[in-house]
This record gives C-alpha cells, structure tokens and sequence, in this order.
C-alpha cells in the first residue's frame, strides 16, 4: 500500500533502534530500505517489513549508491559507531544533498562538533541526562525523600 | 614539526622511525594497550593509549600543537573523524586520512580531508614501472581525469627532430614544457623535439595511450 506523500527512507544499522524505525515507517506506508553489514539483524524486521534489505558496509560509497542514496528523502544513521554514523551521515548530506539527514552520536563532544558541521545529530546520552536531570528540578526525585 | 599518528602496526612503527630521525616529534595514538607498551618501548615517541576520535585523547595527545595529523587506521570511518576533529576543532593545518576503499578518497576530498590510497598509489607504480620505460613519471590530477606524463625522447622516438607543429596530436593533449640539458622550455610550433629531451605531456586518460605512441613509436 503506498501513501500519496509517501517518503523514500534510509536507515543504516538495523539494530535495535534501526529495525524499530524500519517497522514503523513502513507500516505507516513508506518506503523504507535499511543498510546492515550483519544479515542476521534482519531478523528484528517484523514480518509485515515492505521495504528493502542491503547487506553490506555503509562506509563504502558503493552500497549507499546501491541502496540509491540519491532518490533519499530522509536519512537515518543508527549504528553502534559514532564515526561510521557521522561519515555515512556527511557522505548523504554533503554529497548526495539529502534533504533530511540525522545521525545518533553517543559522545557529546563529537556531537557539539558536527552540528557546527551542520549535521544535524540525536545524542541519547545529552537525552538521557536530561531527562534525569529535569527528573531531580521537578522534584519528583525528591518525593520518597527520608524526613 | 610536531607530528600525530593515529594507527597500528608495522607502517606506524617504521613511519614512526623515519619521522624522528628526521627531527620531528612524534606522538602515537593507538587504542590497544599491549601494542601501546610495546611501541613505547621501541620507538623514541610519545605514545599515547587511547580512541583517536575522541577529542580528549587528542586533547591529551597535544592536538592543538601539532603540525600534522596522519590517520592510517584500518577503517575509513574512524581515518575521516580523527582528521575532521583534528582540523575543525583543533586547529592542526595539514590532515591527512588512509582511505582504505580506493573510493573513499574522493570522498573524504569533497568533505574537505586530504586522502590518500595506497591501492591507487601502489596499482599506479606497478602500471608506471611495466609500461614503457621511456615513461619516467604518471601523475594523475582532478581525480584521474587528467594525466601528466614525463616522456624520454629516445633515439627510437618517431617525433625526434621534428618541430612541434609537425606531431599532430588529437584533441585535448597538450606539449606543456620540454626540458633540454636541465632548462625548461615552453615549446611553440616552431620549437623542434630533439633526442635526449624529456617532455610533459597533459592528456586525458580516454587519449593518453594513443599520445604516448606517437611519442615514443610502437614498441613492446
């Protein structure tokens, strides 16, 4: 089934996150392909998975063209390797003018740098403190606190 | 000249060498720990054990002093991170990545990091030295689409003693200098090729065979 607006997806690394953004955006009627060196984390596509599967290594501009990086629409770049997200995320970016471009970066120094870059970045870890510490503002933290 | 090296192996240890004997202070960054005490004690550097992409270690590794980055780690994601954050955020005014798949280099170019590939450098010499040996030097330019040739005029040569408006070249390849007894000259259809000269020629890759014959004849 295709949707009338629907988006030509990219997304490198299907681990966890990879395969869960897989599921989601081609249930909801995009096309999606996702790109992973290891063929057995195919496995975590749910079966109802509608897009294409590209085994191979991301950092080699062959297999980006392969899964036709060109016609991209959005580009996600989930992989375990900060710098394997950041290279894939610059080659699509800079090179292949993707319009939407994310890359997950665990370390928040490397993160600050590239969005200087203009890389547009999700850090779970900046996420995660967040959260934790917006937990300890609010109070909520504080509510079992011992008298 | 302070130098970084971010790799392992033996290519670091020998470049390693011959950089301190030249004078240069050397820091290595290698993430294994075993091959770091081993380094240290065979080289006269200063070994630094940690990620070459992360900014502390290069930080720690005296980034913001150095002169140059060399990132010669087997993948090219890390190669192109460690020189991106040694040039934008430290400041080092020559990085330098491997590019271990031939394509990456072009790639790191566009995104502004000077790369090299040993495949390429290493398939050129061997076509240089098993092709003809009155060419002395191949050097590609604007990503290989052009090539500029050192050519000896052998006595063998069917364009020795002939003026340069006489060699009808095709399209698009170029006579840029002829050096005679150690002087450049840049020739004009009147000036004659004589044996013994060598000459630079500029061709694209689709002619450069065809021009090379009509330089030095057909031989095998």
């Amino acid at each position: 089934m295709k949707m009338k607006n629907s988006l030509y997806i990219i997304i490198v690394g299907c681990g966890r996150l990879g395969s869960y953004l897989a599921n989601q955006l081609s249930r909801v009627g995009h096309s999606v392909v996702v790109i992973d060196a290891d063929e057995q984390t195919f496995n975590d596509l749910s079966p109802d998975f509608s897009g294409f599967r590209v085994v191979g290594d991301a950092t080699r501009i062959a297999i980006l063209k392969e899964a036709k990086l060109k016609q991209a629409d959005v580009f996600f770049a989930t992989t375990h390797w900060d710098n394997v997200n950041l290279m894939v995320a610059q080659i699509a970016r800079k090179l292949f003018h993707v319009p939407h471009v994310l890359a997950r970066v665990f370390d928040p120094h490397r993160e600050e740098i590239y969005k200087q870059l203009g890389i547009e970045t999700i850090c779970p870890t900046s996420v995660a403190a967040e959260m934790f510490l917006m937990a300890v503002a609010s109070g909520k933290a504080g509510e079992g606190k011992k008298q | 000249m302070k130098v970084l090296i971010v790799g392992s192996g033996k290519t670091v240890y020998f470049l390693c060498k011959s950089f301190t004997a030249k004078g240069y202070e050397v820091v290595i960054i290698n993430r294994d720990h075993q091959e770091c005490v081993q380094l240290a004690r065979q080289v006269s550097a200063t070994v630094v054990c940690g990620d070459g992409s992360d900014a502390n270690t290069l930080e720690d590794a005296g980034a913001m002093y150095a002169d140059a980055m060399l990132a010669i780690t087997p993948n090219d994601q890390d190669n192109l991170i460690i020189c991106q954050l040694a040039a934008i955020h430290f400041g080092v005014p020559r990085a330098v990545a491997l590019a271990n798949d031939p394509e990456n280099a072009e790639v790191f170019q566009q995104l502004g990091i000077s790369a090299f590939s040993t495949t390429h450098i290493i398939g050129n010499l061997i076509e240089q030295r098993a092709s003809l040996e009155q060419v002395i030097n191949l050097l590609p330019v604007g990503e290989g689409r052009v090539n500029v040739t050192e050519i000896h005029l052998d006595e063998a040569s069917p364009v020795a003693g002939s003026a340069l408006s006489e060699v009808t070249l095709p399209k698009s390849a170029l006579v840029a200098v002829v050096i005679r007894e150690n002087q450049p000259i840049v020739p004009r259809g009147d000036d004659r090729l004589l044996e013994g000269d060598r000459i630079v020629i500029i061709t694209l890759p689709e002619n450069h065979e065809q021009v090379l014959k009509i330089f030095t004849g057909s031989r095998k």
